[in-house]
């Protein structure tokens, strides 16, 4: 049992850095959340049953503490996105197919509308509805900013990749490949290896 | 000259640079929806003018003032929503009670986005699993140290940590005890984490 939970801490160590590093939200994961929270309540029940004093009970304590504070700024990151490009998150997730992954949890997804609900009836409220009847309302994906995807990211390489695309950077420079060896760290746009971190390929760091 | 109100509420806020709420300026909202109104109605009988009596030298006018309509609404806009930004924020690092001062430059309307927002929040982070789910605007910095340095800012009477010692938490008393008995205390306004 203690190698499951020695791989989800790491598994959320990891979305944790990525969700840090990345423009975009990610994709959720709430299994994994589901899964290190009942870690979380075990440790803390054996923790319990362990005599007081003993000087294991206070790593017990700092490794709970450590995987809350990873978890809980894991989950802050993902709403700050969520509050910060509401219309655009809700959009995407409006027009995902029916079998493609979401990118927000149901919870999220609730928190997202409330929130697009509660800015609309406020803005209304105090501004909008006291203004010429043409101008009564905000087109909130135009209104709001999108992620800046072009946005440059340090990342380390876990699986080969080859030929990736990269853009020109100015008039005079054309588009090129690269091949990224497993283990080479790199700082390139986001834009670029986008899909590679979803998949897993590589590591934001 | 016209947007002159609804810039002005922009470089309020601007000189506002650390995130500090300043009182609502109603009065300044109001001035820039009167002067929308103005615009808006001047802009009403010229276009019927146009059509009516073919003046399209009007249209120009018409234009520059429907430009002028669009800037205020941006402006405002821009001003209620950067003050949401900030309210917002005020959640994370005080809480769910916000201190009265500040609550007093907070219109009706923001404290019910306020109130909303905090329900929200709530019940995003009872969601996440266990019994009363994960309070995220905790644990804001990562755990250093098992041991910290506390200060009693009250008295709180008899106090117990781990290993069966008794601590007597008399106000202005110091100790150093386990971080995570006293973060309870912390929150509460018991004890004061002392950072020398």
């Amino acid at each position: 049992e203690s190698v499951a939970h020695f791989d989800r801490a790491v598994l959320l160590f990891q979305a944790w850095l990525n969700e840090k590093f990345s423009p975009e939200l990610l994709e959720n994961k709430s299994e994994l959340v589901e899964c290190v929270m009942e870690q979380l309540m075990h440790m803390e029940e054996n923790l319990q049953r362990v005599r007081k004093g003993d000087l294991k009970a206070s790593v017990h304590r700092m490794e709970i503490d450590r995987i809350r504070f990873v978890l809980s700024s894991y989950l802050r990151s993902r709403l700050q996105k969520i509050e910060k490009f509401f219309p655009h998150v809700l959009e995407k997730e409006k027009s995902r197919a029916d079998g493609d992954p979401s990118f927000l949890s149901p919870e999220e997804f609730a928190f997202a509308k409330e929130y697009l609900a509660n800015t609309e009836v406020y803005l209304k409220a105090v501004a909008l509805r006291h203004m010429p009847p043409n101008l009564q309302s905000i087109d909130m994906l135009k209104a709001v900013p999108e992620p800046c995807l072009d946005s440059f990211v340090f990342l380390r390489v876990k699986e080969r990749q080859e030929n990736i695309l990269v853009e020109p950077e100015t008039d005079e420079q054309r588009e090129y490949v690269v091949d990224l060896e497993e283990g080479s760290q790199h700082l390139m746009r986001y834009r670029t290896i986008a899909p590679l971190v979803a998949s897993g390929a590589v590591q934001l760091i | 000259m016209f947007c002159e109100k609804a810039v002005e509420l922009i470089r309020e806020l601007h000189r506002m640079s650390d995130g500090q709420l300043p009182a609502f300026n109603e009065d300044s909202i109001r001035q820039v929806l009167e002067e929308m109104k103005a615009l808006y109605e001047q802009n009403q009988s010229d276009v019927s003018e146009a059509k009516t009596e073919g003046k399209s030298e009007l249209i120009p006018t018409i234009k520059f003032r429907h430009c002028c309509l669009l800037r205020n609404q941006r402006c405002i806009t821009a001003y209620l929503y950067d003050r949401l930004l900030r309210i917002r924020a005020l959640r994370w690092e005080y809480g769910s009670v916000l201190p009265t001062t500040i609550r007093f430059h907070m219109c009706a309307e923001e404290l019910e986005w306020f109130n909303q927002y905090k329900k929200s929040l709530a019940t995003y982070m009872r969601s996440l699993g266990g019994e009363e789910g994960l309070d995220i605007t905790q644990d804001m910095k990562p755990p250093k140290s098992l041991y910290i340095e506390v200060r009693c800012l009250k008295d709180h009477g008899e106090f117990e940590i781990d290993d069966g010692t008794v601590i007597l938490l008399k106000k202005n008393s110091q100790h150093f005890l386990p971080r995570w008995k006293c973060e309870q205390l912390i929150r509460q306004g018991v004890l004061e984490h002392v950072i020398s």
